[in-house]
């Protein structure tokens, strides 16, 4: 695609593998930044607010994403339990962007997910969720087709107008593969940003996830035969239509076809 | 109530005992004849038994025509008692998601957890608050009153059957204005909730408390960290809560009383609705499918089965033993060893139904079977069931769909051509 006159960036964090909670590349932020590569190549900017630790083997979730062509990141320096959305809108507002790729949420911390719709909101653009794809961008009248995914693996086409901040849905193309040497060379801008503590999550408290409990089947019935009718009735389907010959057949099968708005 | 026949043993007692004080009561007196005969009613003598059969109680002078008489058990419908809120001392906003205009689980367990945090310091004078539940677009379900709903503000305009969550988030924002709920409860859905949550707590300048799965007493238990790690924090306005974070209304019904809303005016939306696209069906993953046609051993004609399944635009699956005789990629089977699916509707062509397949089906909504055993246990599951031949059937099926798309054409044409 011939976008060079767009900008683009997509704000990465660092990932955590769902059992052995390693860091790594956050599975949504590196769809984005493959969306990001699509769209305008090399041209993509990324940006990160966060901490680098000096030692490389603790970079390797961040150098991961470096490993996919990128030649830089944008580091916003903060310590580790800052609040980002402050330092990250700063940041942006300075500069003049078109596109802003996030992911839908984070893989850690409270992860809810805010991030995107609190930059909209603090910058001003319009806002679009999980999406797949962007079809096509028309610099004229500043707008952009986009794709959003949605349950059942159905999408939904949406106009939106440019600038815009989207968040990148696992249904997005699947990332490229990082690769070890573009990763090491590739280099981090660092500039120090200013620290906005997050005081109300001080006094949260956090634990592993504990298993849900499943939900009991509650039978709230009057009498003891109807507790026991309900314990033990066989789940069946219930008044079920049989049908002979083909030409009854086909028709009620369409019918339940135009019921569900399936046809 | 009980469709079961209960004898009465003490109405039983008294009538066989000519001593009791209620004897006369109980036992109508004999009945002479027009000539002055004792008649006997036989139909009236015994009563009928547990098991159904008539029983003659001959110990005593048991006249009982009392125990004759059936005492039908009424299969009327059980009234819940009205739960009323007349001052409600404040109020609790739930915004419903109405997939395709209807409540859903995840609707109703936020309802009911809506009712739980407006009931829950209530004491005796105190009345407590009332759950505003608001609905945009089509509202179909006519099970409001039994899913909690004290106060509904629906708004409906031709303009909320598509996507606008930037409209609708205005709306929000003048309801709550004039409102001023205690909280705000969004489902924490794929289906608009948590965008619309999200988007009104950025507009509010909210923190929401999301992933809500637990109500504590002033504390909620959030999954944080995509699911790794729960969070207990304070109660906070907004919250978008998990499906089952509480249990749904069940016992009360609720006034259901619509507060009139006009929708705001949005000047400038930035979002532009064009509507869902077509996908290849069988680009849908199997478990996500809402529709699927799976095809078993009965199929003779695997090309039409294809034909079939791109004319109707459903995700093909398959039986096991139609993935083993190498008819169907074995992704695409079903069922215990293969995919669990979730589908809508799922047309079953020549598939028996092993008990394997049947749990991979259990999730169906609807289930269609086509096959030429009428005693097979996929008839038995099904809401329909097509015996014949599935060559015929399908063959007629496709026609009849092709027929239906040709008419629709024809008329969209007419109308454009106006």
């Amino acid at each position: 695609m011939s976008n060079n006159n767009l900008s683009v960036i997509s704000l990465v964090s660092i990932g955590e593998h769902p059992t052995s909670r390693r860091p790594r590349r956050a599975e949504q932020d590196a769809r984005a930044i493959e969306l990001g590569i699509k769209l305008v190549g090399d041209n993509l900017q990324t940006l990160h607010a966060g901490k680098l630790s000096d030692d490389p083997s603790q970079q390797t979730a961040l150098r991961s994403y470096l490993g996919m062509g990128l030649s830089e990141i944008h580091l916003l320096e903060m310590s580790e339990n800052a609040d980002a959305v402050l330092v990250i809108a700063e940041y942006l507002k300075q500069q003049k962007i078109d596109i802003i790729l996030t992911g839908v949420r984070a893989e850690n911390g409270e992860s809810s997910g805010m991030l995107p719709y609190l930059l909209a909101e603090q910058l001003g653009m319009a806002m679009v969720t999980s999406i797949a794809e962007i079809l096509s961008i028309d610099e004229v009248n500043q707008q952009a087709e986009v794709l959003q995914a949605l349950p059942r693996g159905q999408r939904r086409k949406l106009k939106i107008d440019l600038p815009f901040i989207a968040s990148v849905d696992m249904a997005a193309a699947m990332p490229r593969q990082s690769a070890f040497g573009p990763a090491m060379r590739g280099q981090f801008e660092a500039t120090q940003a200013a620290t906005v503590t997050d005081q109300e999550s001080s006094g949260w408290q956090v634990a592993d996830a504990k298993k849900r409990p499943k939900r009991l089947k509650i039978i709230k019935a009057k009498t003891a035969a109807d507790r026991f009718k309900a314990a033990t009735a066989k789940a069946s389907g219930g008044g079920g239509k049989v049908v002979h010959g083909v030409e009854e057949s086909a028709q009620a099968i369409l019918d339940l076809l135009v019921e569900e708005g399936l046809v | 109530m009980s469709e079961l026949f209960r004898r009465d043993p003490r109405a039983q007692w008294i009538a066989r005992n000519r001593l009791h004080p209620m004897h006369q009561a109980l036992v109508i007196g004999p009945v002479f004849g027009p000539s002055g005969l004792l008649r006997k009613n036989l139909h009236i003598i015994g009563f009928i038994g547990p098991n159904g059969l008539k029983r003659i109680d001959r110990s005593g002078a048991s006249n009982d025509s009392e125990q004759g008489s059936r005492r039908s058990a009424t299969a009327s419908e059980v009234i819940l008692p009205l739960h009323q809120v007349i001052e409600p001392a404040f109020y609790v906003v739930v915004v419903l998601d109405l997939v395709s205009g209807r409540l859903n689980g995840h609707d109703k367990d936020t309802l009911g957890l809506a009712q739980q945090l407006a009931n829950r310091n209530c004491g005796n004078d105190n009345g407590g608050g009332a759950v505003v539940a608001i609905a945009f677009g089509e509202l179909k379900d006519d099970s409001l009153d039994k899913a909690g709903v004290d106060r509904l503000i629906h708004i409906n305009d031709e303009q909320y059957a598509h996507y606008n969550p930037e409209q609708r988030c205005n709306d929000l924002q003048g309801i709550i204005a004039e409102l001023d709920p205690q909280h705000i409860l969004l489902p924490d859905s794929i289906n608009g909730g948590g965008d619309l949550g999200r988007r009104l707590a950025a507009a509010m300048k909210q923190r929401p408390a999301c992933g809500v799965w637990k109500l504590n007493d002033d504390s909620v238990v959030c999954r944080g960290s995509a699911g790794k790690s729960d969070i207990t924090r304070p109660l906070s306005k907004l919250m978008l809560v998990m499906e089952e974070c509480s249990e749904p209304v069940s016992e009360t019904r609720h006034e259901n009383i619509e507060i009139p809303q006009k929708s705001s005016r949005l000047v400038d939306g930035k979002l532009l609705d064009q509507g869902n696209i077509s996908v290849d069906p069988n680009a849908i993953p199997l478990a996500e499918a809402g529709f699927i046609l799976s095809g078993g051993n009965g199929i003779n004609d695997w090309a039409q089965f294809h034909h079939t399944a791109s004319v109707l635009g459903a995700t093909e699956g398959a039986s096991r033993v139609a993935v083993d005789d190498g008819n169907m990629p074995r992704e695409r089977q079903v069922g215990a060893t293969g995919t669990w699916v979730t589908a809508q509707v799922y047309i079953a062509v020549g598939i028996s139904g092993a008990i394997q397949h049947m749990q991979g089906i259990g999730q169906c909504d609807k289930v269609v079977a086509i096959n030429t055993d009428e005693g097979c246990d996929m008839v038995k599951r099904a809401d329909i069931s097509a015996i014949g031949d599935s060559t015929e059937i399908l063959a007629r099926l496709v026609e009849l769909v092709e027929q239906r798309k040709l008419a629709k054409q024809t008329i969209n044409e007419g109308t454009s051509n106006e």
